[in-house]
Parts: structure tokens; sequence; C-alpha cells
């Protein structure tokens, strides 16, 4: 097997062997990023002076007998709105063409720690506001699997660089759903860990009480490997729980005999692409052949999640975004003489800030004046608790849900892009597990139409990614679709 | 017309901490511009803030000082607006759920009158723009991040004020107790306590308020109360004149003696306050504020009671000690060490208070350790020297710092308490004066006074003037 189709552990087991060097491997992935990006656009940037600097060391203390993290040698790409000392960090703005942070995030620091060897930054939409990779100040990511077909949103870039073999891991963060559609668009794993688990300190920031950074992987062990990694209480995110981090790996017994995996079937029924149901039907299926039982649960609030996640997660975004003023970093417009602070405001941010992102502060700022915070911010935040409250409800006669991670199979570019409803509508099922802060992740299902891949979901109980791992784990390995490579 | 004022106080006040509010940067003051800062404090992306526990002890602290409740729950929330000294576009503060509520102080301005608080919240400071100073100040404005972040509590008085004199007295009583408890460096040159007034008038007998009017840029209590005088006659003016007070933000012009329109009601911001989601809500539990209230010094007014009490020192004495945490401490030492209170208290309102004032010293900067103001008491009580020598020993001590032994020691000042000597000048005396002494044996008793005075002035001063007395009168009974 080729060296770019192994998995994580695979590597991670050769390199620590000495079977393979950290320099080998760090290679064979660049040369495959040089070979297929110019058609995919999945980077932002690829640093190769700075990956192959630290295989080396990697290497080099191996030799010298250093024991080596639990990543060690292993190739992964950071999605561009994750900050890594010294490395241009755009999150796909003009605003920030040129901005270099003097810090790294945690999630990269404990990544490094580890022995990972940071390739580079993946392409996204602004901000991570989309679903398709398109609102990208870089242009759009291709889907490996059809070239004309976008590889979802925002994480796309990263879905799209490890379907591609560009990279056996990617970090994305998920504010309604930007690593498991992605995920499900690309045929990988996508894993967006419950709110508080991994720290956001370096993540630019979209809408903070909804953002998770988590991993992208072609195997649920694999996702596994880099949460252990990176989870677990952060100094400097007072967000991060205090929850105890189990052993991911050991959770993956394969095991799922009288696992309880609830479907909400009223929820699913309507506005669901006929490829992808089949599809979530066999996965289904495959989950009761491997010893789980199915059971019907109700959502009742669900049919909100979209109206309320675009009301809070605007709201935040109104007022993060404030910080990309011109003023100390990034874009400042060209001003004359005569220009006041107004001007160079307003130009600045005109010019710096895309089309849907200028869309979604407009919308927050509203959502939050005088006058319109009752019945926007608090009543979504309202209807946000009772939708939590659903959730808390069903996990008492389940112990993992399912539903489709996208109502569709990737979609061609270009196509939503005039219609920001539809493209807001792709949230519907990703959505609600941001904002009851549950985990949620995407395991590839099968293909619906011309082999566009369809991506089931599985959610847990608030901490409890460990169940829901096992249950994606014993279903890509009685499914096996992970094995399905992209004909690029 | 007559009018009646309506004042309201909003104070800032920095928490003297080490670090910052949200990130651990410095706060001293005086640093190089930038010199103090870090992705947090910046509003760098994806920087994120966390809680310094001191501040939060700190607020406490204020809190308990002036009786407010402290809230088992606050939120911080995030208050909008774009300025480019606010680095992340929004400050952190507090807004529906504020740390504490109520509380009050007590003035005697206007006949004696409690000020009602209505909350006192937590928030950061931001950076300073830097308008003037620089050669190309007339086309650039310089920033300097260092203050970006300190940590504030905001007090907010409820309008219980009715005159310029009031709201000084409370703002001054405000600071006494938050330098006291050690919340607060009281600096207002650099900023470090500030304050904004809210002024309305309405024709005496009106129970409705008139509409107020904010002045900000209150920097010194003489602002305060220019401002605010200022204020009452041009609201009463303009309602006079037939005119209405609009409702806006003023600023006050040192300079002009002014205030001036800063921006009206419509052009206020909008300043979309919402939860901070960076934040968890702030808890604090009922042991956490005990801990705090164990802290606590004991506050002016309870001392002042105490110091009437236990060292049986008149009101007055007592007031003018407890003006400063450091003042009646000083005193409590002297006072124990010395056994003799009013001696004490007499000696520190006195001398030393005055030679302080005279070398413009503070009270931690005085080189006179209060043993070393005790051990002069103690010789003066126990005979060594007399009241006037111990004056000239006070002067010296200030100067060098040696003990008042040391001194009296080595400059011959003991009292002379030997009896033959002395005798042999009082017999001298009564020698010399032979019409003083007819008249004291006539019967005229202040003649005594005169011939004692004779004797201290022959033995310089160090005559043990108990001793001088008893022997001056000995002999002219025998005489």
């Amino acid at each position: 097997m080729s060296l770019l189709d192994r998995t994580a552990r695979d590597i991670r087991d050769e390199v620590t062997a000495g079977r393979t060097s950290a320099v080998e491997v760090c290679t064979a992935f660049l040369s495959r990023i040089a070979d297929v990006d110019p058609r995919l656009n999945a980077f932002t940037l690829v640093d190769g002076d700075r990956a192959l600097d630290r295989a080396r060391t990697i290497d080099r203390r191996r030799a010298a007998g250093e024991r080596l993290g639990p990543l060690a040698g292993v190739p992964i790409a950071l999605k561009d709105n994750i900050c890594l000392r010294g490395m241009r960090t755009t999150a796909a703005s003009r605003i920030l063409d040129t901005f270099v942070p003097p810090y790294s995030a945690t999630v990269a620091e404990r990544l490094e720690a580890a022995d990972a060897v940071i390739l580079g930054k993946t392409n996204c939409d602004e901000f991570a506001m989309g679903s398709s990779t398109e609102n990208s100040a870089h242009g759009p990511t291709r889907n490996p699997w059809a070239t004309d077909r976008t590889p979802g949103g925002s994480s796309g870039g990263s879905a799209a660089a490890v379907a591609a073999r560009c990279a056996p891991l990617a970090l994305g963060s998920d504010t309604g759903g930007s690593i498991r559609q992605p995920g499900s668009f690309c045929g990988v794993v996508g894993l967006k860990p419950s709110y508080g688990r991994v720290s956001r300190y370096g993540l630019l920031a979209f809408a903070s009480s909804l953002d998770q950074i988590g991993p992208f992987a072609r195997t649920v062990a694999d996702a596994a490997l880099v949460l252990s990694a990176m989870a677990g209480l952060d100094p400097a995110d007072a967000t991060t729980a205090r929850e105890p981090v189990p052993d991911f790996q050991a959770a993956l017994t394969g095991d799922i005999t009288g696992v309880r995996v609830g479907v909400p079937r009223a929820f699913v029924s309507e506005g669901v692409d006929e490829g992808v149901r089949r599809a979530f039907d066999e996965a289904l299926d495959t989950l009761r052949r491997s010893g789980a039982t199915l059971v019907d649960i109700e959502l009742p609030h669900a049919k909100y999640a979209i109206p309320v996640y675009y009301l809070v997660c605007t709201a935040e975004a109104s007022s993060n975004l404030a910080r990309y003023d011109g003023v100390r970093y990034g874009h400042r417009a060209s001003l004359s003489r005569n220009d006041d602070l107004k001007t160079m405001y307003n130009r600045s941010r005109s010019e710096g800030f895309g089309v849907e992102v200028k869309r979604r502060i407009m919308l927050g700022t509203y959502v939050l004046s005088a006058g319109y915070y009752d019945a926007f911010y608090l009543k979504a935040q309202q209807v946000r608790t009772l939708l939590r409250r659903d959730y808390e409800r069903a996990f008492e006669h389940a112990d993992v849900i399912a539903m489709p991670t996208a109502p569709t199979p990737p979609f061609r570019l270009g196509e939503r892009l005039q219609d920001p409803l539809q493209m807001y509508l792709e949230d519907v099922f990703t959505v609600s597990a941001n904002l009851a802060g549950l985990p949620g992740v995407s395991v590839p299902c099968g293909f619906a139409g011309e082999r566009l891949p369809v991506g089931l979901q599985l959610m847990g109980r608030m901490f409890d990614e460990a169940t829901m791992l096992r249950v994606a784990d014993a279903y890509e390995r009685a499914a096996g679709w992970w094995k399905e490579s992209p004909p690029i | 017309m007559k009018f009646d004022a309506v004042v309201g106080l909003e104070i800032h006040a920095q928490l003297h901490t080490r670090t910052k509010a949200f990130c651990g940067c410095s706060t001293s003051f005086g640093s190089p511009a930038n010199s103090q800062v870090c992705p947090v404090c910046l509003g760098l992306p994806g920087a994120l803030p966390v809680l310094n526990s001191h501040a939060v002890d700190l607020a406490i602290k204020a809190a308990l000082a002036l009786e407010c409740d402290v809230q088992p729950e606050s939120i911080f929330a995030r208050k909008n607006y774009f300025y480019p000294d606010l680095p992340k576009g929004y400050q952190i503060s507090q807004y529906e759920k504020p740390l504490a509520l109520g509380g009050g102080l007590d003035i005697d301005a206007g006949g004696g009158k409690r000020v009602a608080l209505t909350r006192i919240h937590m928030e950061e400071d931001a950076g300073k723009s830097l308008h003037e100073g620089f050669p190309d100040s007339n086309q650039r404005t310089y920033l300097d991040f260092n203050r970006s972040g300190v940590p504030l509590i905001e007090i907010v008085s409820e309008p219980d004020m009715r005159s310029a004199a009031e709201a000084s007295e409370f703002f001054t009583r405000l600071r006494d107790i938050l330098v006291w408890v050690g919340v607060n460096d009281g600096n207002m040159e650099e900023g470090s306590l500030r304050c904004d007034a809210n002024v309305s008038v309405r024709p005496l007998g009106e129970s409705a308020l008139g509409t107020k009017v904010e002045v900000k840029n209150l920097n010194s209590f003489r602002y305060l109360r220019d401002a605010i005088d200022y204020e009452i006659d041009r609201q009463a003016d303009l309602i006079e004149r037939g005119g209405r007070v609009v409702q806006e933000t003023r600023l006050w012009d040192s300079t002009g003696g002014r205030t001036l329109s800063m921006r009206s009601k419509e052009e206020a911001h909008d300043y979309r306050y919402f939860p901070e989601p960076d934040l968890p809500a702030l808890m604090v539990s009922e042991a956490r504020v005990e801990a705090v209230r164990r802290t606590m010094p004991e506050l002016p007014e309870a001392r002042r009671r105490r110091f009437v009490a236990a060292y049986a020192l008149p009101e007055y004495d007592a007031g003018v000690l407890t003006q400063s945490a450091a003042l009646a401490d000083y005193f409590e030492v002297v006072a124990t060490m010395a056994r003799n209170p009013k001696a004490a208290s007499n000696w520190i309102m006195g001398e030393l208070l005055r030679a302080m004032k005279d070398r413009g010293t503070a009270m931690v900067e005085v080189p006179l350790t209060p043993a070393l103001l005790a051990g002069l008491i103690v010789l003066i009580d126990d005979g060594t020297i007399s009241g006037s020598i111990a004056k000239e020993v006070f002067a010296k001590m200030l100067d060098s710092g040696r003990p008042a032994a040391d001194i009296v020691k080595a400059e011959g000042l003991a009292q002379n308490s030997d009896e033959g000597a002395l005798v042999a000048i009082v017999q001298g005396v009564i020698a010399a004066n032979a019409e003083a002494v007819a008249q004291f044996r006539a019967g005229s008793a202040k003649t005594f006074g005169f011939l004692v005075g004779q004797v201290m002035k022959g033995s310089g001063g160090k005559a043990n003037p108990a001793l001088a007395n008893r022997l001056l009168k000995r002999e002219l009974d025998r005489g």
C-alpha cells in the first residue's frame, strides 16, 4: 500500500518503529499536494520547509532513542482560521491577507507536542461562514470526487485534502456543521467534539458559543487519535470543560450490541435527497445488523434550529468580527488626507470582507439592536434551551442519535451562491448539535447518484464522544466505505 | 424661580491588581507605550479572555466596604462600539447581572444623609489614544494599549445628592474607603479613579425628575464641584429663559470652566449588549464572600468609634487619626508601645502631621517609626526629659532617625533631677530676686511662676519641673 493510503495510526507506528522516516512520509504528502492541489485548491499555504524541518527533528529524536508522541511523524493540515505562530493565517478573508500571528492555537501546540507535522493551511469559507468553500478570498476548493462540485464547507479545504490523500489528517472548525457536512461531501470522517472539549484559543472566532475545533480523518480511529491528543481543559480558554478526557482509542471495541440508536423519523422525513435517503436507510440497517437497537425519537423543536442558529451565530459574529477594523492589523483602505476615522472603518471593512460575511454582520447587528434584541436574540436563546431539552429527553431513550449529515450530496460549484437561504438549509441536520453543545460525527455511508459521497451523522450525549465514536467505528468496520478513494 | 438639583455619580475605579483583568500583562503605570500587551489585550484574532480571580476578590471587597449585596451569579457582557483604542471592538463589562447591587454611603453634607448605591459591576479599561505630543500629531493619532484590559469597577450611585458639595463629599468618602481597603490607589492624575456626574434640576417642590445631562471628564475633586455647579446654573438659567434641557453627554472643559456638548441622545451609541460567550457566568459562593470579608481592614467609621471607646480619645482626635488607614495603624502602634494613647494622639496630630505637611511627605515615607515616637513619649512620661526638650529631640529624631534615648544621652538633654544641684540653683534664684520673693511673700501667687521660670532658665531647661517646683516652695517657706 502506498504511504498516501495509510491511516494516521499506521504511519505513526511505522515512524515510531523506524521502518519509515518522518521525512519520507512528509515528502510523499508534499509531492502529492504539489501534484493534485492545483486542481483542488484545498490549501491556502503549504510550508514544506517548516514541515520537513519538523520531520527531520522527529527522525533525529527517534534515532537518539527518544520516545515519540502519539502522532509521531503524521502530517496534518490546519484550517486557515487556526493560528500557527509565524504562519500566515487569513480565515480566507482579504481583511487578513497579510496577517501572521505571533502565537499558536492551543490545538496546534498540542498536535506538535504529540509530534504531528503541520503541512500548511487549508481553504475555507471566509471566517467559516458558508457551506461550500466558495466564499473564499483564495477561490473555491473543488471536490476530489467530482471537481465540478463543492467539497462542502466551511472546512472544505481540510475535507478535500484528506479525501485526496494530501494529508492523512486535518483540522477543521464546526460552528453549524462546518466539519461534518464537508466530511459527508468528501467521503471522510469529520468529528465535532462536545462544546468545551477542545480549546478554542487561537481559533479565529465566528460564533463563540457554537465554534468547536475537530479533526478530519479517513477512519474513526484516526479521528479519535487526534481528539485524544488535543482535548481537555485549557487555562487559556475559560469555556473548556474540566471533564476528564477518556482514552477514545480504547473505546473503539467494535461491539455495539444493545446500543440504542435513536432516529428522529419525523425530522428527517422531509427535504432529503433520494440518494441520501437510500444511503441513510442502508446505514441504519447495517447498524441494526451489527447489534444496535433502532428506536424512534422526537425532536419537536428541531424544525426551529435553522432560524435559531442564524440569529445566534450572526449576533455573535457581528461582535467577533468588529476587531477587524484596519486599525492594528489586517487590511486598511488607502485613504486621502481628508478622510476621517469613519471613512477608514467603512472603506477598510467594505474592501476587506466578502459578501456573505457582510450579510451576516448586518444581520447580527440588527439582531442585537435596541428594540429587536428581545424579539430575536433573546427569543432565539429561549428556543435554544428548548432544543437542548429535546435532546436531553431523546437521550433518555437512546445512546446515540442518527441522521443524515446533509440533506443532499455535493452540489455543483456556483449552484447555490445566488440563493443564500437554500445554502443555509444545507445545515438543517447539523446546526442543532452546535446549539445544544453535543458531539457529532459524520462517517461515510456510501454514495448517491454518480459516486457522490454521503455521510451518516451520529450524535452523542454531552461529553460522551466515546459511545458515539464506538458506534461510528463499528459501523465503519461493518460497512467498509472508508476504503474507497476518489478518482483524482 | 428656585431650583433643586439632583445629582448621581458613576465612578470608575481601577482595581489594584498586579495583572490585567483577562490576561497576565502588568498593570503598572508609566511604562513605555505598548510594552505591557499580549494577544489577549490587543484583541488579536483567536485570543480569548480568562478572568483574573484577584480582580474579582478586590471587586467583592469594594462591594463589602460599600455595604452592597454581592450576587451569587453575575454575567459578563459585551458592550459593542468602534473606537481605535478599543481593540476588540467591544468592551467586556457587566450589564443585566452585575457583581453587586445596593449598598450606600453616609455623608455629613446636606445635614447628614445616606447616598444609596445602585450597583457595582466589573469591566475592563480601553487603551489610550494619543492625539498630541508627536511631531506628526496633526496627521496621526498614536495608540497605547498598556491600559487596555486593566480591571475596573464601575460604582453607580442613586440620584441622591442635591448639590456639588454633597457630590464632592460622597466622592471623597468613597475614595477614602476604596483606598482604605486597598482596592484602589486613589490616584486621579494617573486615571485610576475617574468620575462622571448625572445632573438635572427641577423647580423647588417639584417631585418629578428633570432631564438629566451626563458630564464626563471630572478627574479632580475641584472639577467635579465646578462642573456640577456650572451645570446646575446652566440648566436653571435655560429653564428660566423658557428653554428646555436636552438629554446629552457633556464634557467638562477645565480651561474654559464650562461644560461642552459632546453628543446628544440621538447620537448616543446603541451598544448592543449581549452576554459574553467567551466567559462563563461568574459564580461567587457565600464562602468566597466570607473569605474576602475576613481580609477586610476595619472601616474608618468603625475604627473611629473604637478609638474613642478603647483609647478614651476625644471624638476630634479619633476623626483625625482615622483619615487614612496608614495613619490609624501608626497611631495604634505608638499608643500601645508608649502606653499613653492621648500623648500618642497629641504628638501625631501636632508635631508629626505638621512636620509631614511642611516636608510634603506621605505617611508611608515618614522616617520616624512608631517605635521611635513611642520611645520619646516614654522618656517624657518617666521624667527623663521635659516636654519642651522633647520637641527639640523630636526634630532631631525626624532628621536622623536615631532613637530619642540616644539623642538625649549624646547631647546631655536629660532633665536634672539631682536635688543637691537644683537646691543650689533655687537658692541662687531666691538670692538674686529679692523683690519678687518679697511680692510672693506678700501674697502674689503668680510671682511663683516667674520664679520657677528663673529656676528652669538657670538649669538650661533641664530641671525636672515638678522637682523644681517642690524645692522652690520648700526654700521659700524656710526663708
